[in-house]
């Protein structure tokens, strides 16, 4: 068997250069020629400083802002270094006492709303870090919005409509709202 | 099911088969050594075997083929454990990230030399640039090349006929690396950057949030460790911030290899849930489609080198319906949501006919994927030996988490992991003629051998291999202390998480319900056993078969010949992998998620 301690080192070397160096560094390259803001992070640039990404979701609690997901990520909601959601078992009392929380949150910040609350609204995503809420859980919420903001719910609506996604090509995943582009939108109205 | 639900799965299905036949023709020709890409090349291929000493045109017995396989799995251990163990000092670290810690080193080599990518560790806080480049991506490639290297030469035992050998395992790995698994990465990554995957080696980016946001920060302790008040509860100060933390690093190139290879290692913690790692519906659909890719297209392999290809598509076939039920279950069970959510007031039914996320079971769900592709994602990646994921499988409903463990307790045969999946099946395979033989007192024969005593040997033991390991280490682990430490939730799905964490190791899967806290030395060490033995455990056999097939002479199909190709066959391929997945695991499972259901229910 010693025959074969040549070629495994020297093949293990060798193909380690190629997937794990220059496989990389072209992917990087071509990616960052051909899709520079996306290689980077697709960063929302505002007055020459970086606010966010609109793939990465934020923690709102004000309520002139929607809100979005709950995220279960510690120690503080929407940490970008600490991703991940919940695990808790759908028995567990303890994700029953966290909805019931972000339900009270919700009333107290809207008493009037008899609307049933989307079930994604109070439900924390899986990465902690979901930029979006379905077209649900932002209809719940304009009210809120238009009242904090003195603002008609009709210019309330046209912004969530605008900052409303389809399916994908029509077909794929789910119609969804960016809940940071949407928010910096109604704050860049306001100014 | 929903009718995008249904629209979904049907074009799945469609673009997977309509890919898998010019693609498992291809391979099966970069396994023969012909055609274009071969010639092109050649130039490159000759200078690697040049340098490493490698004679093209040796042959291989079986013993020496596992020993070239063993061999360069065990370097591909140590290249991992060494790069995490001296991180901090090496090259592009940009967040100086610390030296990971021998046992979660150790379990993280083995974890990814066996292509099951379990993670105990949290990537975006552990992993420098160049650990995941160069120790993590390198594995998702030599691995997902061993898987097939492994079932090209179970075919070829099946192909050749008083051969002694099965093949160059220095050839065949470094073909399927070039021609095969580099380029679909190459295309697959750049398309995956297109839709927001990052690629860069730049430091985490600090971004001013809009909101200034309030939270409870652990207090830490003159120890470094947190500080616990005399309740065990930990203490807390209040805390604010308004900046976020974004991770980079070259995120795209991993993602790629990491589907195609059925690898599954997230680059950050939550997977391919992660927006960075899988920013668009369309994006999951590649990435759904990137894993069935090769365990699909070997079928076609397989029918094309054994010269028959109606074998290929009767198991191909057989996997393809197996799928379809599962998946079917997947997401019917995560639509029907939470009922004791419901009670309290989330969700609601009157508005179901205008979005399905109002009801379905949204906790450890991205918006973007909703129900219907969480839940085909999550069958997907058990199915196959991936364990990706891109939603949380521990806060699945009771049975819409039992169809990601019930997939994995098949023995990873549907579609399975690239190569592995195939031949387990073929391994089932063999035991299905087995069985058929002795229902009609005839020798079985499958594929023109005959299959005697000693192939059916190392068929038991490649069958009954890695249901010893879950059992036998699940229940060690509820017995010991340090394993009861783990479970986050209470009740029957506490047990759920340890028969997970077990099943998902020994079956190369590497998918979790998360909530188990894992990166500890009792459970790096336990189930990097289970995963080590679950992998080698059964490529040896399978070899051992692939040795003994080669040699026996081909026999003429007669009159009393079973046919492997039609629906008969298909029906009994079937029956045989449910049976033995039930035989095995039904106790266990009663003990878990069904108990599970059955309670949630009644609590309703």
């Amino acid at each position: 068997m010693k025959t074969l301690i040549r070629p495994a080192v020297s093949l293990f070397v060798l193909l380690s250069a190629v997937t794990g160096v220059v496989y990389p560094l072209a992917v990087t390259g071509v990616a960052q020629a051909v899709f520079p803001d996306a290689a980077a992070g697709s960063l929302i640039i505002k007055d020459g400083k970086p606010v966010g990404s609109e793939l990465i979701g934020q923690n709102f609690t004000d309520p002139k802002h929607f809100w979005g997901r709950p995220s279960a990520t510690s120690p503080q909601p929407n940490n970008g270094t600490a991703s991940g959601g919940s695990n808790q078992g759908p028995l567990n009392p303890a994700l029953v006492d966290a909805v019931k929380g972000r339900i009270e949150a919700l009333k107290a910040a809207d008493p009037d709303n008899k609307v049933p609350i989307p079930a994604d609204l109070v439900t924390a995503s899986g990465s902690g870090l979901d930029p979006h809420i379905s077209p649900a859980a932002a209809a719940y919420q304009i009210e809120r919005v238009a009242r904090a903001r003195g603002l008609k719910a009709e210019a309330v609506v046209a912004m969530v409509a605008l900052n409303t996604e389809g399916r994908q090509l029509g077909i794929f995943g789910e119609p969804r709202v960016n809940v940071l582009k949407l928010n910096l939108a109604l704050d860049a109205l306001g100014a | 099911m929903t009718h995008h639900a249904w629209l979904l799965l049907g074009l799945y299905l469609l673009v997977l088969l309509l890919a898998a036949k010019p693609l498992g023709n291809y391979i099966a020709n970069v396994m023969e050594g012909r055609g274009l890409v071969l010639r092109l090349g050649g130039p490159i291929e000759s200078l690697l075997y040049r340098l490493s000493g490698v004679r093209r045109d040796e042959e291989m017995g079986w013993l020496k083929y596992a020993f070239a396989i063993l061999l360069f799995n065990l370097l591909g251990a140590l290249a991992v454990y060494a790069l995490q163990r001296l991180q901090l000092w090496l090259p592009l670290n940009p967040q100086t990230m610390a030296n990971v810690s021998p046992d979660s080193s150790f379990n993280t080599a083995i974890s990814f030399a066996t292509n099951t990518n379990w993670q105990g560790y949290s990537g975006e806080s552990t992993m420098s640039y160049l650990t995941q480049m160069l120790g993590l991506a390198v594995q998702n490639f030599f691995s997902a090349a061993t898987g097939i290297v492994v079932v090209i030469a179970l075919i070829r035992g099946f192909a050749r006929h008083t051969a002694k050998t099965i093949g160059n395992a220095w050839v065949d790995l470094t073909r399927i690396t070039l021609y095969v698994l580099l380029p679909i990465s190459l295309v697959a990554a750049v398309f995956m950057v297109s839709q927001g995957t990052i690629q860069n080696f730049d430091a985490y980016k600090d971004v001013t949030t809009l909101e200034v946001t309030k939270y409870d920060n652990p207090k830490a302790g003159p120890d470094g460790q947190p500080l616990k008040d005399e309740k065990g509860a930990v203490v807390t100060e209040p805390a604010e911030t308004q900046t976020q933390t974004l991770p980079m690093g070259p995120v795209a190139s991993q993602e790629a290899i990491k589907m195609l290879g059925t690898n599954g290692g997230g680059i950050f913690n939550a997977n391919s849930a992660h927006p960075y790692e899988n920013p668009t519906p369309l994006s999951n659909f590649v990435e759904m489609l990137l894993i069935f890719l090769i365990p699909a297209a070997l079928c076609v392999t397989f029918g094309r080198m054994v010269g028959d290809p109606r074998q290929g598509w009767a198991v191909l076939i057989a996997m393809t319906l197996m799928f379809v039920v599962m998946a079917i279950a997947a997401m019917t069970f995560e639509q029907q949501g939470n009922p004791l959510l419901a009670k309290v007031g989330a969700g609601d039914t009157a508005t179901q006919a205008t979005t399905v996320m109002s009801v379905g079971n949204m906790e450890g769900k991205e918006t973007r994927f909703g129900i219907a592709e969480s839940g085909l994602f999550a069958t997907i990646t058990t199915l196959a030996s991936c364990g990706a994921v891109n939603a949380m499988h521990d806060s699945f409903t009771p049975m819409g988490g039992f169809v990601p463990l019930w997939n994995m307790m098949l023995g990873e045969v549907v579609f399975g992991g690239v190569g592995t999946g195939l031949y387990g099946m073929l391994v089932f395979a063999v035991m299905a003629v087995f069985i058929a033989g002795l229902m009609i007192g005839r020798t079985p024969e499958y594929l023109g051998k005959k299959i005697e005593a000693y192939e059916m040997k190392m068929v038991s033991i490649a069958i009954l291999v890695t249901p010893l390991l879950v059992l036998a280490g699940t229940a060690i682990a509820v017995m010991a202390a340090d394993g009861i430490a783990g479970i986050a939730n209470p009740g029957a799905h506490g047990f759920s998480e340890i028969l997970y964490a077990f099943t998902s190791a020994a079956n190369n899967n590497g998918s979790a319900f998360a909530g188990l806290s894992a990166n500890t030395p009792f459970y790096n060490g336990m189930l990097a056993i289970a995963m080590w033995f679950g992998r080698f455990g059964v490529i040896v056999p399978v070899l051992a078969l692939a040795g003994g097939l080669s040699a026996k002479k081909r026999i003429a199909a007669s009159a009393g010949t079973m046919p492997t190709h039609g629906p008969l066959f298909v029906v009994l391929l079937i029956g045989t992998v449910v049976l033995v997945g039930a035989l095995n695991y039904v106790p266990a499972l009663a003990l878990g998620p069904v108990v599970e259901h059955l309670m949630l229910y009644a609590a309703h």
